[in-house]
């Protein structure tokens, strides 16, 4: 971006100012540390220059937001129109207790929805299986049918708001019931928007809440793109996630890798049964995680903008919009401390100016109380404060992607766009990201990194405060969240009633039907709707899914 | 020769938040004992029967999902119930104060929350177990 000329004197300045200057300052002030690195291990340079990105030509590899390769932002004036979608992850308990929860939210500000979902309900379960026990609404909530999805969204708009849904292996089967509960209030099909998760690969990569084995998991999630453009098109089908991955262990350079190597493999997949490129590409969304590291969190966001743009390019596709990296972010979960919980406020604070400095589309952000609880109403409101905050007061949004062409912020988006590159080769020798899963290469990558962070920390070689320096004597108490005992209690009497009441043949009709169907080749997503606009339940609608696909069992490796 | 110390890390109940259980597991083999691990979406009779299999004299229960309530105390409970009195039995995980005192009380001897040093664990294990 600079003339060769300039550079070369740079060089040379450069030379003399480490020689005379520099050395002399750490004469008198020696360095904290020998080596300053990030949490990808990347070394950090003292001083960043134009030197550092000379190789960069900015029409090329930087260019305008809005335009190829998308390094500086997807839109052409980000913020400057619409802010970021503020959309607080939530859910616990029963389906009333959570959408009071979504009404407290909306009142105070939230933008968007997003459904967190308890355990039984991630492993396409009933409220009353025997391995849902003491698991009931504990990290989410419960969805054991469609009655139980029509009590989780009353009273709130589905054609005006967009809600996203953190559900994976039944992802089919939960995205047909809010199909269905905005069908039966008389709400077109093309009229609602939102996002399920749907990334079965990073669930046995990090996540581990997988049910079937991949063949038939990545069957589905083509099924739902299908469905997705030709019904639902204000729809992301999935969102290609980081997140839990970094929540595992990884380093943002392994975040980043992983994700978008998924996110190659899905539109392989795609491809593989037919679908076009530019059909499906515009509907798929990515989130990512907001770790400590501020400015490799941002370097990390602006590279997978340009390495998607690229890859997408490489793979066909001829639209701008199949070019998009659009990506929500949540803080992360990982780097909350039980210790002084009140500080994980600041934390937090950081970790969002981060993603929206990188251009994030929506943001989640953590309450300060997550690493001893689910959210307590207060705690969650502050976290939603903190996004308000950003956006309002401290003056980021006023302009597009405004630490672009900072020597060091470019440098390190190139250095972590190489790092990529090296693991994709790896995933490539490997015969791709399936068989790497299969070895349990991710699975080791990350708890290499996990095991190494640890150690870091254990021995102070990696600061948190409050937890290895600034730690006090004795821990200030705060407020846990409380719920409301007799929840499980109502939603198994509800259920119960339910299946009681409903038409038994229509739904056993309709399950054999699909049971047919995943035996053959059609797309399932009709026959999945069939099944829950009658009733039938998620454990059910799974179970016959489960019976023809098989269950994926993971070997346990540490 | 003094006899190796053997545990068992177990992941009870749907919770797929292995992090924790990896390093902690890895950190006691370090540290010289012998480690098993269950791997995940273990019940209450799988964790026991492993441990009476395996023979081991500490059980590490590692759970985020919330239902330490139930599933740790299933597990101490069974243990009692199969005459395991004397296995050690440690947890941790997303385990609010609160619930610590009730979970000491039906017999797991410890718990360590987020941010414990993995030496505090390795150090408790070798000082408390009982066989």
């Amino acid at each position: 971006m600079v003339e060769k000329e300039t550079i070369k004197q740079i060089q040379k300045k450069r030379v003399d100012w480490e020689k005379q200057k520099y050395s002399k300052a750490i004469s008198e002030n020696p360095e904290r540390k020998q080596k300053f690195k990030n949490l990808s291990d990347i070394e950090i340079k003292n001083l960043y220059t134009p030197e550092d990105i000379a190789d960069l030509e900015y029409l090329k590899d930087v260019g305008f937001p809005g335009e190829e390769p998308f390094l500086r932002g997807v839109h052409p004036n980000l913020y400057r129109g619409r802010l970021w979608t503020m959309r607080q992850f939530a859910g616990f308990g029963s389906a009333e207790e959570t959408n009071k929860r979504y009404h407290y939210l909306l009142e105070h500000g939230e933008t968007g929805l997003s459904v967190a979902f308890d355990y039984p309900t991630l492993y396409g379960y009933d409220t009353d299986h025997p391995l849902a026990r003491g698991e009931f609404g504990k990290c989410g909530v419960a969805i054991s049918s469609l009655l139980d999805m029509e009590l989780l969204f009353h009273g709130i708009p589905l054609d005006k708001i967009t809600t996203s849904m953190t559900i994976n292996g039944p992802a089919a089967i939960v995205w047909a019931m809010y199909i269905a509960n905005a069908e039966n209030q008389g709400i077109k099909k093309d009229k609602i928007g939102g996002t399920i998760q749907n990334d079965i690969l990073k669930e046995y990569i990090a996540q581990k809440s997988y049910i079937f084995p991949p063949e038939p998991s990545m069957r589905l999630i083509v099924d739902t793109f299908e469905y997705g453009f030709k019904n639902i098109p204000k729809w992301n089908t999935i969102s290609i996630s980081g997140y839990h991955i970094r929540e595992a262990g990884s380093t943002a350079v392994q975040e980043l890798a992983f994700t978008l190597g998924d996110g190659i493999e899905y539109v392989k997949a795609a491809m593989k049964r037919g679908l076009s490129i530019d059909d499906f590409a515009p509907r798929l969304s990515f989130f990512f995680n907001a770790h400590n590291d501020f400015f490799e969190e941002i370097a990390k966001y602006r590279a997978a903008r340009r390495i998607w743009a690229s890859e997408m390019k490489k793979l066909g596709a001829k639209k701008q919009r199949s070019l998009w990296m659009r990506f929500h972010t949540q803080t992360a979960g990982c780097s909350l401390t039980a210790q002084q919980p009140e500080m994980n406020i600041v934390r937090v604070t950081m970790q969002a100016l981060a993603a929206v400095l990188g251009g994030t589309q929506s943001l989640h952000t953590n309450s300060m109380d997550e690493a001893l609880a689910l959210p307590s109403e207060k705690a969650v409101r502050i976290a939603l404060r903190t996004q308000q905050i950003i956006a309002e007061e401290s003056g980021v949004t006023d302009t597009v992607d405004p630490l672009g062409g900072s020597y060091y912020i470019e440098w390190l988006t190139s250095k972590m766009e190489e790092e990529t590159y090296k693991y994709f080769d790896k995933v490539e020798r490997l015969g791709g990201v399936i068989p790497a899963i299969e070895k349990g290469f991710f699975q080791r990558e990350i708890a290499e990194s996990a095991y190494r962070y640890q150690k870091e920390t254990d021995e102070n070689k990696r600061i948190i405060v409050g937890v290895n320096r600034y730690k006090l004597d004795e821990e200030p108490s705060i407020p846990i969240l409380k719920m409301d005992e007799k929840g499980e209690e109502r939603q198994i009497h509800r259920l119960k009633k339910l299946r009681s009441e409903r038409d038994a043949t229509k739904v056993q009709n309709h399950l054999q039907r699909l049971r047919k169907a995943a035996e053959g080749d059609e797309n399932l997503m009709p026959f999945i709707l069939d099944c829950i606009h009658s009733y039938a339940t998620l454990g059910e609608t799974c179970d016959v899914l489960r019976e023809v696909f098989g269950e994926y069992k993971e070997q346990a490796i540490f | 020769m003094i006899k190796k110390i053997r545990v068992l890390v177990a992941k009870p109940g749907l919770d797929g938040h292995d992090r924790g259980a990896k390093i902690v597991a890895r950190a006691l083999r370090d540290a010289g004992m012998e480690v098993v691990y269950t791997g995940l979406h273990q019940t209450a009779e799988q964790i026991v029967n492993t441990a009476i299999q395996e023979d081991v004299d500490v059980v590490g229960l590692s759970l985020l999902s919330g239902a330490h309530m139930t599933l740790f105390i299933d597990v101490a409970l069974l243990l009692k119930e199969k005459q395991m009195d004397d296995v050690l039995i440690v947890g941790g995980g997303i385990i609010p104060q609160q619930d610590v005192p009730g979970l000491k009380k039906a017999g797991i001897a410890e718990v360590f929350g987020p941010g414990t040093p993995v030496e505090d664990i390795v150090s408790y294990i070798k000082k408390n177990v009982k066989r």
